[in-house]
């Protein structure tokens, strides 16, 4: 039992050892990561706000699936340092994203603009949820409808035979 | 009664269907998309050469003949690949316009004494702007430009020997065409447009 304790260590040990060193050169290298992405400084702290988000709401157009405040890639760089200068220059957040649509495409818009490409995207899940609302109407509809539906004269007749037969309906009472 | 329980059926047809269209789009390259810059005026710009420093020269360089233009870097490992397709359209006598994206001059020329130098002049872009206006998002790309100015057609990335036969050369033929039947924009008014005026610079 002891020994299988001990062995148990020797190998707990390293790999434990090994664990933090690993975790230790990923905290380097996220860090390094994080020093590659230059984001520019504004004195101005509404200028600040503005060109966090735009580079938030941006996407790299060489990056899988990275906002332009998010990628190290030379193209992303570009693009930080014209939002800067633009909003600089006092452009507007949609004449930032106008400029950057003129040239790379709307790709690069994380929130798509509603036109004719893509008015199914936005529109899609509201007609989903009416479609449903309107699914579950009816099923509704048509369940009260059967539910309160007077019985014909045939149906009548059948549950006057059943009372005669079985006796009169207890009313509910349990006990009496 | 037999029909609510075929529309119980409903949302597993458009499931499957659903299925079937995003299975089809899974082969999509996710870098193909459309290039905000078709039939549009080229950018403005003005930038010395490669060859020259001294020299300016702006978007009225591509009026007059059709052109293709090419964005390189010698960074760029792909360009050095695409070269011979490159070298294969300049035989062709297709107009060759080069721009040396975010590079040195010296490294861009000695890119060219290496791999071959299949263009008429190099816009030199050392800061990438002219990219940047391009919608270049790294090289190499590649663009046809009508003998209007007017960007007609965007390839980005490494264009396969295939591309040059598939693309490239009906591209060009098609948008050389009517240029050619009608306005002649003051050059050499002669039968083969887009094979003349190889000689002039070399």
């Amino acid at each position: 039992m002891s020994r299988l304790k001990h062995s148990l260590a020797s190998v707990a040990v390293p790999l434990v050892q090994a664990l933090v060193v690993l975790l230790f050169l990923s905290w380097l290298a996220a860090g390094k990561a994080q020093a590659a992405i230059e984001m520019h400084q504004f004195n101005n702290p509404v200028l600040q706000t503005r060109y966090d988000s735009l580079t938030a709401a941006l996407r790299c157009p060489k990056c899988q699936n990275q906002a332009i405040g998010d990628s190290d890639s030379p193209i992303a760089g570009d693009m930080r340092q014209n939002v800067a200068d633009l909003l600089n220059d006092g452009r507007s957040d949609s004449e930032i994203q106008n400029f950057m649509v003129d040239r790379f495409g709307e790709y690069v818009l994380y929130n798509p603009r509603l036109d004719g490409r893509t008015w199914l995207l936005w529109g899609g899940p509201a007609v989903l949820i009416l479609l449903g609302l309107g699914g579950v109407a009816l099923i509704v509809r048509a369940r009260r409808r059967a539910s309160v539906r007077a019985l014909d004269p045939d149906e009548q007749a059948r549950v006057s035979a059943l009372l005669k037969a079985h006796g009169r309906p207890r009313n509910g009472k349990e006990s009496s | 009664m037999s029909m609510p329980r075929l529309v119980l059926f409903v949302p597993l047809l458009i499931v499957v269907g659903l299925g079937a269209f995003l299975y089809q789009r899974l082969d999509d390259d996710p870098y193909a998309r459309d290039s905000a810059l078709l039939s549009r005026d080229f950018p403005t710009f003005t930038l010395s050469t490669l060859e020259d420093p001294d020299a300016r020269v702006s978007e009225s360089l591509l009026k007059g003949q059709v052109s293709l233009v090419n964005v390189w870097g010698e960074w760029c490992p792909t360009c050095k690949h695409e070269m011979p397709q490159l070298l294969d359209l300049a035989d062709r006598g297709v107009r060759m316009i080069g721009v040396d994206y975010k590079d040195t001059r010296d490294k861009g020329r000695t890119f060219l004494e290496e791999f071959g130098d299949p263009f008429e002049i190099n816009i030199f872009d050392p800061e990438g702007t002219l990219g940047f206006d391009l919608g270049v998002y790294g090289a190499p790309e590649t663009f046809l430009v009508d003998a209007q100015g007017v960007i007609r057609y965007h390839h980005t990335g490494y264009i396969r020997p295939e591309d040059v036969r598939e693309i490239i050369l009906p591209t060009l033929e098609r948008i050389t065409a009517p240029a050619a039947g009608g306005s002649d924009g003051g050059s050499n008014g002669s039968s083969g447009s887009g094979s003349d005026g190889e000689e002039e610079t070399t």
